[in-house]
């Protein structure tokens, strides 16, 4: 029989038990024996000073597999959440070919289960071949195991076709993530239309895209009867569309990502294109009114929209560079550093905001931390500092626009189904 | 000025990007740099020559095709006296799928000292001069900048105000200037605000409201649509070229129409002050952005910016290269 784990003198944070005191946790085989105080174990972790919660869960990640494995693969991509303190990541089917059927789906969850550290769960497309115009085999889908469904990276242009998908997904049971994007005001955009776009000289991104998109998408998914997510929420306007939703009884959910509360499009300038992503960095209205979502419930839980690209992929002319910015093992650090430790919300509210938020939205079984079940569980040492250098990522990648950084936060282990699936080196 | 005697000033600059980057003063040492140069172009005895890089290779890299631009460098170039090599898209291996920067690299290989390069996407000139040892000039990159085209115009404003006033030592500092144009589209509108400012200019960028970019008034000029407002006051009308590709894209209506509220004409110019110069960076659209009669009239200085632009592209060329070598300084 396995060896017994158990988590020393940590403040144990468990948001679905509404738990924030000082428990230790006993780990046996797979799942969590105990929860209490003065427990032993064969072996231990010392979790003095450092917060115990469940394993962060991420529902928008890009692993990139098939198609795409030179900038990340489901080995390399869930050893980068294991480092960040995730069991559970939800991948976005943008593959190639995209992940549009239920073989798929099943192939991807092989796939998984044979190189991945921690719990990969596929979101597969909402359309065939993500082109938007015919709805793809979900009941199909959902038997072969997929999270949800979304055309993430596009939005379904025709309102029609959105709908339609809203409906059938409401039906068989699964949610469909919205890249919200009205696609007609891009014209080449690369970056948050405004001052620094003018300066720079790149054409604009404006925030209307964005809002527009959202507005469409939660009207037709109340005319649909329908549960909707919007992903990658970047705007002032975006949260205040989706906070009216909500006081209207709409069940409509929302994340948003580190780097829309971290950084301005003044970080466009220093790092280039490693700060190029889509939705792009808006300005500090905007950053303000995330953290402000965050805070008092308009957004639901923070997902990095891990985007990896090559070295070379990136090192181009900035509109000629992919949209994307990995995230996985700095997420934890910029929620302690930019939101609790500036005191915009409290540990508690951002260890819900990774865990239980993000896992009940698309009901998967994670985010929780009790008795019987399994053992994914998260130590990270609030007070730590550390400088983000890209170079020390398990990621493939290093497209990362908060390298040099200083954070406080630091993971000391990951436990997924009870296995150490990271532990931080000692000193 | 509060720094230093025009004399003692030393260029440190290793390339030039964007007018935003530079101070006033190294504007104003561009400047002054400028006139030794111009003279030598209108020597008497006609050899139009200095050995100030001679030994030197010049590259001149256009992705976008020019003839103007590209004329003045390989013409300031050959003046100086040193090799040039000329690098069209044409001609490239971009097509081939080669990076810039690797493109960049065998350019070096062949011991570049100055590579001047004209690209399509905004920020190219950066990404090369941050990597690269040679020294980088842009020579337009996207809608981003086009510094010496901003220097170049700056110098011709100057030396214009300075025959005026009769006084060799007169600034920019008051001087109204008007551009007009699509301002959203254009690199010339760009280094031209921050170059002007930087001078002590007042500057109105004026265009159909669709042409002008949001947050332009952060750079420091007014903004108008109102062609009558813009150069009411102004001492230099300046036209910027209208890019007919334009059309069709939902920008503005027609040319037509373009040419009944922004053209710059005889009758428009009758609002302007009786001294007020007209300039354009070339080419023209005759009778689209400027009237025949005020492309050929008598207030148009369009030549003496050309001349002036092989003089003001010896001086950065001689300045980048020139300058004290690290540590020295």
């Amino acid at each position: 029989m396995a060896k017994s784990i158990v988590i020393k003198n940590g403040r144990l944070i468990e948001p679905s038990l509404g738990l924030s005191e000082q428990l230790d946790v006993l780990v046996e085989g797979t799942s969590v024996a105990g929860i209490g105080r003065d427990l032993t174990g064969d072996t231990e972790i010392d979790a003095s000073g450092c917060v115990v919660c469940p394993g962060l869960v991420d529902i928008h990640v890009h692993f990139r597999e098939p198609g795409f494995e030179s900038k990340e693969t489901i080995a390399t991509g869930s050893r980068a959440a294991a480092r960040g303190g995730f069991t559970s990541v939800v991948t976005m089917p943008n593959t190639a070919p995209p992940i549009d059927n239920g073989g798929m789906v099943e192939q991807h969850n092989r796939s998984a289960r044979e190189a991945a550290c921690i719990k990969v769960w596929p979101a597969a497309a909402a359309t065939k071949g993500r082109a938007g115009a015919e709805m793809t085999e979900m009941a199909d889908l959902k038997a072969a195991g997929a999270a949800a469904v979304t055309d993430d990276g596009n939005d379904i242009e025709s309102s029609w076709v959105l709908r339609r998908v809203l409906e059938y997904a409401n039906m068989v049971g699964l949610t469909y993530l919205t890249h919200a994007e009205d696609h007609s005001l891009m014209e080449g955009g690369a970056m948050n239309e405004g001052y620094n776009a003018t300066r720079l000289g790149l054409p604009g991104l404006p925030k209307a895209m964005e809002e527009i998109a959202i507005d469409r998408a939660i009207r037709l998914a109340e005319l649909a009867g329908a549960r909707i997510h919007i992903c990658h929420v970047s705007t002032a306007g975006g949260v205040d569309i989706v906070r009216r939703a909500k006081e209207r009884g709409l069940p409509v959910t929302c994340e948003t990502a580190p780097h829309y509360w971290t950084l301005t499009d003044d970080a466009v300038e220093r790092f280039g294109t490693n700060a190029k992503m889509n939705p792009p960095l808006r300005g500090p209205e905007d950053v303000a009114a995330i953290r402000q979502g965050l805070a008092d419930g308009a957004i639901d839980c923070i997902a990095t929209d891990h985007a990896p690209h090559t070295l070379t992929e990136k090192d181009v002319e900035f509109q000629s560079a992919p949209f994307g910015i990995i995230g996985l093992e700095t997420s934890l650090a910029l929620g302690v550093t930019g939101l609790v430790r500036d005191g915009v919300i409290s540990m508690e509210r951002l260890v819900e905001l990774m865990t239980a938020a993000p896992a009940g939205g698309l009901g998967l079984a994670a985010g929780r931390l009790e008795e019987g079940g399994p053992a994914d569980i998260t130590v990270f040492d609030p007070e730590a500092e550390w400088t983000v250098d890209p170079n020390q990522f398990a990621s493939k990648a290093r497209n990362c626009p908060f390298a040099g950084m200083r954070l406080h936060g630091v993971v000391k282990a990951t436990l997924c189904d009870g296995r150490v699936v990271h532990r931080a080196a000692e000193g | 000025m509060t720094e230093a005697e025009p004399g003692s000033r030393v260029w440190t600059r290793k390339d030039l990007v964007g007018i935003e980057d530079l101070s006033r003063s190294e504007v104003e040492m561009i400047l002054d740099t400028a006139p030794q140069f111009l003279a030598v172009s209108h020597r008497e005895s006609g050899i139009k020559k200095v050995p100030v890089l001679q030994g030197r290779l010049v590259v001149n890299w256009f992705y976008e095709p020019s003839t103007r631009t590209r004329t003045s460098f390989e013409l300031a170039a050959k003046r100086l006296s040193a090799d040039t090599l000329s690098i069209s898209a044409s001609t490239s291996s971009t097509q081939k799928g080669e990076t810039l920067h690797d493109t960049l690299y065998n350019i070096e290989a062949m011991r570049s000292d100055i590579v001047v390069i004209r690209h399509g996407l905004a920020g190219a000139a950066r990404l090369l001069a941050e990597r690269h040892p040679s020294s980088i000039i842009n020579a337009g990159d996207g809608y981003h900048e086009h510094p010496t085209q901003a220097l170049l115009d700056a110098f011709t404003m100057r030396e214009h105000v300075r025959r005026m006033r009769e006084d060799p030592e007169a600034t920019l500092d008051g001087i109204r200037v008007a551009l007009v144009g699509d301002i959203a589209h254009s690199r010339v509108a760009r280094s031209n605000v921050w170059c002007l400012t930087k001078l002590g200019a007042q500057v109105t960028v004026c265009g159909p409201s669709t042409l002008l970019p949001q947050g332009m008034d952060r750079m420091g000029c007014a903004v108008t649509t109102s062609l009558r407002e813009a150069i009411a006051d102004a001492d230099v009308v300046y036209a910027l070229r209208m890019q007919l590709e334009r059309q069709g894209r939902c920008l503005f209506p027609s040319i037509r129409e373009y040419v009944r509220l922004f053209r710059i004409d005889n009758e428009t110019l009758a609002g302007a002050p009786a001294h007020a110069i007209v300039m354009h960076p070339g080419p023209i659209n005759r009778n689209v952005e400027l009237s025949s009669e005020v492309a050929d009239g008598p207030r148009n200085v369009i030549l003496e910016q050309v001349t002036n632009g092989v003089a003001v592209r010896m001086a950065v060329m001689h300045l980048l290269v020139n300058r004290p070598a690290v540590g020295v300084a």
